[in-house]
């Protein structure tokens, strides 16, 4: 199979615009004839289906949750980056281009990324215009900070609500469009399989979460915007619900699944308490801006952290990368803490955990600033541990937090099956093997604001499409497909919770093929997966029945769906014979242990394609070519 | 610790439903109040019972998703905390509670502590936006807005849409939810065109759905996990008088 990324080549300041002329246009009058599905309405999905209604287009929006205002773009803290250069302190398109492909540890597509730099100074004015209250300086201007390893201020946010703020901001456009009836909102709606007919997606077949009925939606595109699948790992930051069903399911219905094993640890996220924590959660990156991480420089050192004197602690981040110190990248933060903890030198009841210190920013600033600038989350803080970080420093300890592998697309967003797109987290396109902090919320508003809407014209354009029959047969299979594996959750009958399943292959996950990763971890990880997931077939316990609210068998659906995944994901990183990013491989480091690439042989998209389950997925491979931003080995020092 | 937990049991929102005796032993002070019962839920499975259906995501309060009465009060004893990040430590071995659904006629129940809150989109699409299509934009700093605007526009614009404060109202107004919505987006330059539309619109909406009026008790701003004040009703009273002038100057 060929992959065509339909990149534009040549200048990379105009390959957008002239690529956008290239594209076929739907006339006015004709979009009203198009029915487009939207599966998932967060940052990325609400964008997409009020921006395609507005253009014209029939839209039809679905989502698990019971509003599209809970998608968990919502729990974003930290901001949005965009190249205003507001600040006059050398910010550029192409520095923000520069640095996300550098970043993304050159694993990304070039012609994505700068569009997506350009597109990041549109995004500002849309949401400002939607009413997003931006932190404003005394003045009125729009208020910036440097945030997760940036040397310049270009992130923008709303105290440390910006994903909220940026998702109302997108829930009511595109509630504008449901009261105008040009989307209609399917809440609580669940998509459990994709229609394919003559080689391209038509539709879905959806579970309706309350009355349990199953039913087809047909359409002209697809157009997925379900977000990462983190919650692999079962620990995470991401919501309870977040899922990989949606885009798992196209996966098997022939999209590729590219760079799965591309999953990003967040450095910052309140440690583990119990085992019957149900999920991690995060503290922003921004609060690295002011609080020093360290740990006590001799191992085994079980003072409380205020009768540990000055010279007794490692600052460790601003040790070995003076000139980023606590400011480097989420992969480098996140690998240091996990080896200070190995070295026996981690601090709490666990000892998986560092110290965040803020003593000397409330000392430098007073805390009435720190109160300000972070007061929420500090109330979060005390909230979930009970310990006052005001006067001890916060533990954190890293956590899965996104995933930049997802659907393999092209530069129009679209994936090898025509008429399915994927946006936002969903997709893999454009943070390569790591994402910057305040990326995402950029990346999934640019894909459904900004690009989607431009490119999705072109494919409607160019392919004549009859109406599909809802008695089609394979309209009929997949549906009947969908009862049958509803069925089989439920009829299994066995002695086991699909949490305690679910707990058991996140526990796989997180030891051998978390933070760092050895072959022969990985090819642990691969016996292990697939004997438990034999057994969850047969041993798995869903009460109730499937013609009602059933929040078990819904769960027991997605985490049949984390088994496959984990494999795949464990398989890439099995063949990925190098350190890059967020994957890290204890055979491929530097001497003083850093990440260590390997572009003559890995400078490539792994794109997987589905053949069975249990089976060896097939590797396709669509090479990197950078022309602008030369591989550089990636230095915080 | 052990507690007695009496929790509102309804199949779906045609059955009538009751409260049921529960025992969750082994109950860790530092878990969340939907970890112990998740802990609850996991014992029930092992049994064959069914689990006690609540709506959650994201567990770090501010998905909106959770959310149900503790013994009367919405969000349970904590101020200024959903029920996600209410933690067991803030109650009492051997302690007795009652769990039960919002309760409103705009908030039919769905099973067990689950409702349907969706007449809150209906109050949004009604009018609780700015029409600012995609690609009209001019630059964000063309229009300056004061901190103090901006400042006061967050405070109202972190409503997280749970609806504890339509569950714990004697009149199951939504008058703090709407008016969280107006303030927000009328205290902004950009939301002045369409400010005594909005108000309009969204008052008749929620007549329509059947939720009450506000007679200024201020339970809604007692249980609000995000501390939006009633200043904000007062603002939107402010717009609807003014937006009635406005319409009979016509």
């Amino acid at each position: 199979m060929d992959l065509i990324s339909k990149a534009p080549t040549g200048p990379i300041e105009t390959r957008w615009d002239r690529h956008r002329f290239s594209l076929k246009l739907v006339n006015p009058a004709n979009k009203r004839k198009h029915t487009i599905l939207v599966v998932g309405s967060g940052l990325a999905g609400a964008s997409a289906a009020a921006s395609l209604a507005e253009l014209g287009y029939q839209v039809q929006c679905f989502c698990f949750q019971d509003s599209p205002r809970r998608a968990h773009s919502i729990a974003a803290q930290g901001g949005i980056n965009a190249a205003k250069n507001y600040h006059n302190d050398g910010d550029s398109i192409y520095r923000l281009f520069y640095d996300t492909v550098k970043g993304g540890d050159f694993r990304s597509r070039e012609s994505n990324v700068y569009r997506l730099a350009q597109i990041s100074v549109a995004i500002i004015d849309q949401c400002v215009a939607q009413g997003v209250p931006f932190a404003r300086e005394y003045s009125g201007y729009l208020d910036n900070r440097s945030f997760g390893g940036a040397q310049v201020s270009r992130t923008f946010y709303a105290r440390g609500q910006t994903g909220q703020q940026l998702l109302l901001g997108a829930y009511q456009a595109l509630e504008r469009q449901v009261g105008a009836g040009a989307v209609a909102m399917f809440p609580r709606t669940e998509m459990l399989d994709l229609i394919v007919i003559d080689g391209k997606a038509r539709g879905i077949v959806a579970r309706n979460l309350i009355t349990g009925k199953i039913a087809s939606h047909l359409g002209d595109a697809v157009v997925l915007g379900t977000g990462g699948y983190g919650n692999v790992y079962y620990l995470s930051t991401n919501a309870k619900g977040s899922n990989a069903t949606a885009i798992w399911r196209a996966h098997k219905r022939g999209a590729l699944f590219a760079n799965p094993c591309f999953t990003q640890i967040h450095p910052t996220c309140i440690p583990v308490s119990g085992h019957y924590q149900s999920k991690l959660t995060l503290m922003s990156e921004s609060l690295r801006n002011d609080g020093r991480v360290w740990v006590p420089l001799h191992k085994g050192d079980r003072r409380p952290p205020s009768k540990i004197p000055d010279d007794e602690r490692d600052y460790y981040l601003e040790r070995r990368y003076p000139s980023f110190g606590n400011l480097v990248p989420r992969d480098v933060a996140s690998r240091n803490a996990k080896a200070v903890c190995d070295e026996g030198r981690g601090v709490g009841e666990t000892s998986l955990a560092v110290y965040l210190d803020f003593r000397d920013a409330i000392a430098r600033l007073g805390p009435h600033v720190i109160h300000e600038r972070y007061g929420n989350l500090f109330d979060m803080y005390q909230r979930i541990t009970g310990e006052d970080p005001y006067s001890v420093p916060m533990r954190i300890y890293p956590a899965i937090h996104y995933t930049m592998g997802g659907l393999w697309v092209d530069y129009n967003l679209m994936s090898n099956v025509p008429g399915l797109y994927v946006i936002g987290e969903a997709n893999f396109s454009d943070h390569g093997a790591n994402r910057l902090g305040a990326s995402a919320l950029m990346q999934g508003l640019a894909d459904g604001y900004f690009v989607l809407p431009n490119t999705i014209g072109d494919y409607l354009a160019a392919n004549p499409l009859e109406p599909v029959d809802r008695n089609n047969a394979a309209v009929r299979d997949a549906e009947a497909g969908v009862a049958r594996f509803t069925r089989r959750l439920l009829e299994a009958n066995g002695t086991r919770s699909v949490d305690s399943f679910h707990r058991e292959l996140g526990q796989i996950m997180w030891d051998y093929c978390g933070m760092s990763r050895t072959a022969g971890s990985l090819e642990r990880a691969l016996s292990k997966i697939p004997e438990l997931r034999d057994e969850y077939w047969r041993d798995v316990r869903v009460v109730g029945s499937g013609e009602e609210l059933n929040q078990s068998l819904e769960k027991a659906g997605r985490v049949a769906d984390f088994f496959e995944l984990a494999e795949l994901i464990s398989t890439d990183a099995l063949q990925r014979n190098e350190s890059c990013g967020g994957h890290f491989r204890e055979e491929y480091q530097t001497p003083d242990g850093e990440a260590a690439r390997d572009d003559e042989n890995y400078s490539y998209v792994a794109a997987w394609e589905f053949r069975g389950v249990g089976q060896m997925s097939e590797l396709h491979k669509e090479p990197l070519v950078f022309d602008y931003v030369h591989p550089t080995y990636r230095s915080y020092k | 610790m052990r507690l007695l937990l009496h929790i509102w049991r309804q199949r779906n929102a045609q059955e009538k439903g009751r409260t049921i005796r529960y025992l969750a032993a082994d109950v860790n002070p530092d878990m969340s109040f939907l970890e112990m019962l998740d802990v609850l839920n996991e014992s029930l499975i092992a049994k064959g019972e069914e689990p006690v259906a609540f709506d959650h995501d994201c567990r770090e309060g501010i998905c909106g998703t959770c959310g149900f009465m503790i013994n009367g009060v919405a969000h349970g004893p904590l101020r200024g905390t959903t029920l996600c990040q209410l933690h067991m430590r803030h109650f009492h071995d051997g302690e007795e509670l009652y769990l039960e659904p919002w309760r409103a006629r705009a908030f039919p129940v769905v099973r067990d502590l689950v409702v349907d809150r969706s007449a809150f989109d209906r109050l949004i699409s009604a009018g609780g936006f700015i029409s600012a299509s995609t690609g009209s934009a001019p630059d964000g700093n063309a229009i300056l807005v004061p901190k103090e605007n901006a400042e006061q526009a967050m405070d109202a614009a972190a409503c997280i849409g749970c609806g504890a404060c339509v569950a714990m109202c004697p009149n199951a107004s939504a008058s703090l939810f709407m008016g969280a919505k107006i303030s927000h987006l009328g205290l902004l330059p950009q939301g002045q065109p369409e400010r005594l539309e909005r108000v309009l619109a969204m008052v008749a909406q929620s007549n329509e759905e059947r939720f009450g009026g506000c007679t200024n008790i201020g339970e809604c701003e007692a249980v609000c996990p995000k501390q939006i004040k009633l200043d904000v009703i007062a603002r939107m009273h402010r717009d609807f008088l003014r937006a009635g002038w406005r319409r009979r100057a016509f």
